[in-house]
């Protein structure tokens, strides 16, 4: 391990560089099917699946943000769809003003809703949010500020288990709630829409479908790499530590809260970013984000895709998603009962996810050849040692 | 290191009349006793005498209800948290062994070597040759060389008791608190770990609580004896076992 350590988190991520290879694959793939394939060929990519491809990216980010504290750290957040929201709302307050006076009623300075509302003036939250830069600063902080809010009163007193998961869901509902409110001035329940253009460019053209698309992907790339590189270092092992044995932690001097508030902040701002780019994509942002269903169900995918290893996360959000788009399409109504026995099924049999049944299964397929090359011998003392290396070379 | 350079104060551990109660049970009652630089004490005493109480109080798990903790004269441990305490140099073995099952022997060593416990310092940290040799050494130490890189959850009880007491040791602590050793370990193991903690206490203070009467007699060493949360008697093993008290409440039964 010393010998070039300073990249190892990478390299010996053997399952995240294939993934990695994969999602730069589909990123680059996917927008040349789009735009440079013609219409007609049976390689055309539809820009309505680029828009959805790009929204399980979104969703697969989401679900890497919830591994990192959940899988690492043990925090079950229940409220995570709070944080994807709010980064969604940033982005959709810049959409907002960057309509100016094309909307229904084009008063130039105030957006449809606060119009049709009567109001004369911007509340002062809404200021800024025409500059980009700006909102984009505010889909990191504002998530990031709540978060480090919520973590340090929290983990503080520490709560944990089961009384924080309730807190987060209380915590998403009462924005939920909130963000319903007409006089909150975020829309009320019809939210944010009707957005017209990003940074000039017209959002329902092919173009900026595809390069949102492929943000996406890069956002999550970069997630994925930053994520990586957090939990392989030895701040990921402290972690760990107080996901399996927190009391442990701190009698050995780790001032557990300030872990676990890095990493929950880390992890909503990777959510924020999550809801920024979906926001654009979908065309709308509404409270309907923040309920406490959302946030459950990317526990699912992540329980699904197999906790704590990061990649399992991505796989699980997007197999779920895809899941959902095929069966609320085919079987609108059996959907939901779906979701619930994956869940339970997930958590009573596959305890590792799917990621975990395919580990198990290539290692049994390696031992069985293992098996088979000692057995003409049929020395008894080979059998151990054969397959204790297979299961090293499979792992 | 710390030992070394800071000045010796008196008492390493000063434990003066304290109270522990838990809804109105009272777990330590009025309890007293001090603890000198490089002592090596023994702590006895029946099921529910208190013993890891008494821990909890010193090491800021528990805050007292009365009375007065210090660590190296002048320092109020009633007033510090876990880790604060922890990194005033007060380390600690827990009676169920808890070593961080899915991390490596390595890797649980590397958590416990003392130094920057900061957020951002653990996040770029790589570890020096001078800690590497250090963590190497201690693997050693605790006989755990040929297993360094597997998980420590797949340790037999007796070494993952070992690993904790590494884990100590790497914190590099003034005074150490052992709360029942050697639970789980064979005569040769045990023999071994009271040889081990021989060896540490005089340049540390060593507090082990313990059953095992063969234990304590290869310890060698003063021992307390705690009954409902106070002691009950204070001697030689010898002197203690032949107390009339001792043998009525914990040792004749
Ligand atoms: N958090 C707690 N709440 C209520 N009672 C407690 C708590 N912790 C300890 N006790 C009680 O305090 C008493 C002392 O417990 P303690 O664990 O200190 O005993 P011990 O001497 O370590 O015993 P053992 O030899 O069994 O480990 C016991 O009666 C126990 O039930
Ligand atoms: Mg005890």
């Amino acid at each position: 391990m010393p010998a070039n350590s300073r990249l190892a988190w990478l390299l010996n991520d053997v399952a995240g560089k294939r993934l990695l290879a994969v999602v730069l694959a589909i990123t680059v793939l996917v927008p040349i099917l789009n735009l440079a394939v013609p219409a007609d060929s049976f390689f055309h990519v539809p820009t309505y699946w680029v828009s959805l491809l790009g929204k399980y990216l979104c969703f697969a980010l989401l679900a890497l943000a919830v591994d990192l504290i959940w899988g690492y750290c043990g925090i079950l957040s229940l409220g995570h769809g709070a944080f994807f929201a709010l980064g969604g709302y940033a982005m959709g307050m810049y959409l907002m003003r960057q309509i100016g006076d094309r909307g229904v009623y084009g008063n130039p300075l105030l957006p449809d809703f606060m119009v049709f509302l009567n109001w004369q003036e911007l509340p002062w939250y809404w200021y800024g949010f025409d500059n980009f830069a700006f909102a984009m600063l505010m889909v990191l902080l504002v998530p990031g500020i709540l978060a480090f809010v919520f973590g340090w009163l929290t983990f503080r007193s520490r709560v944990t288990g089961v009384y924080l998961s309730i807190i987060t869901q209380a915590m998403t509902y009462a924005l939920m709630l909130a963000f319903f409110q007409n006089d909150m001035g975020f829309g009320g329940n019809n939210g944010l829409t009707d957005f017209k253009d990003i940074l000039g460019f017209n959002l329902h053209a092919d173009n900026t479908k595809v390069a949102l698309y492929v943000l996406s992907g890069v956002a999550l790339m970069i997630g994925y790499l930053l994520c990586r590189f957090v939990v392989s270092s030895k701040l990921g092992r402290v972690l760990v530590s107080i996901r399996d044995a927190e009391s442990r932690t701190r009698f050995v001097g780790y001032r557990v809260e300030h872990y676990k508030l890095f990493v929950f902040v880390l992890s909503a701002m990777l959510a924020g970013v999550a809801g920024a780019l979906y926001v654009p994509q979908v065309g709308i942002i509404n409270p309907g984000e923040f309920s406490p269903i959302n946030s459950i169900e990317i526990i699912i995918w992540v329980a699904v895709g197999g906790r704590g290893l990061l990649y399992g996360a991505v796989i699980g959000a997007i197999l779920v998603n895809y899941g959902k788009t095929y069966f609320t399409g085919a079987f609108p109504e059996v959907w939901l009962f779906m979701l619930g026995g994956l869940f339970v099924v997930s958590t009573l049999f596959l305890p590792q996810g799917v990621v975990g049944v395919v580990q198990q299964w290539k290692q049994k397929r390696a031992e069985r050849k293992a098996f088979k090359q000692v057995t003409p011998s049929a020395s008894p003392q080979a059998k151990p040692d054969s397959s204790t290396a297979a299961v090293e070379t499979a792992s | 290191m710390n030992v070394r350079t800071k000045h010796i104060p008196q008492h390493m551990l000063y434990v003066n009349g304290v109270t522990v109660s838990f809804d109105g049970f009272k777990a330590l009652n009025n309890l007293s006793f001090v603890v000198a630089p490089g002592e090596l004490r023994a702590i006895i005493g029946p099921n529910g005498a208190g013993k890891t109480t008494m821990m909890d109080v010193i090491t800021g798990k528990v805050k007292p209800n009365q009375g007065d903790v210090f660590f190296r004269d002048t320092i109020d441990l009633t007033q510090h948290d876990e880790a604060d305490i922890a990194n005033l140099g007060i380390g600690r073995k827990f009676q169920k062994p808890t070593v961080i099952e899915s991390l490596s022997i390595f890797e649980n060593l590397e958590l416990a070597l003392v130094g920057n416990r900061g957020v951002f310092k653990s996040l770029f940290h790589t570890l020096s040759a001078t800690q590497l040799a250090r963590i190497n050494e201690i693997i050693a130490l605790v006989g755990l060389s040929e297993r360094r890189n597997e998980l420590a959850g797949a340790l037999s009880h007796g070494q993952k008791q070992w690993l904790e007491i590494g884990m100590l040791l790497i914190q590099d602590p003034d005074l150490l608190l052992v709360d029942e050793p050697a639970a789980g370990m064979t005569d040769h193991e045990t023999a071994m770990t009271a040889k081990l903690l021989r060896e540490i206490a005089g340049e540390r203070s060593v507090v082990v609580v313990e059953h095992d009467m063969e234990f304590i007699k290869a310890l060698d060493c003063p021992v307390t004896v705690l009954h409902e949360g106070r002691v009950l008697a204070e001697g030689t093993l010898d002197q203690v076992q032949n107390n009339e008290q001792v043998i009525e409440v914990y040792l004749g039964r």
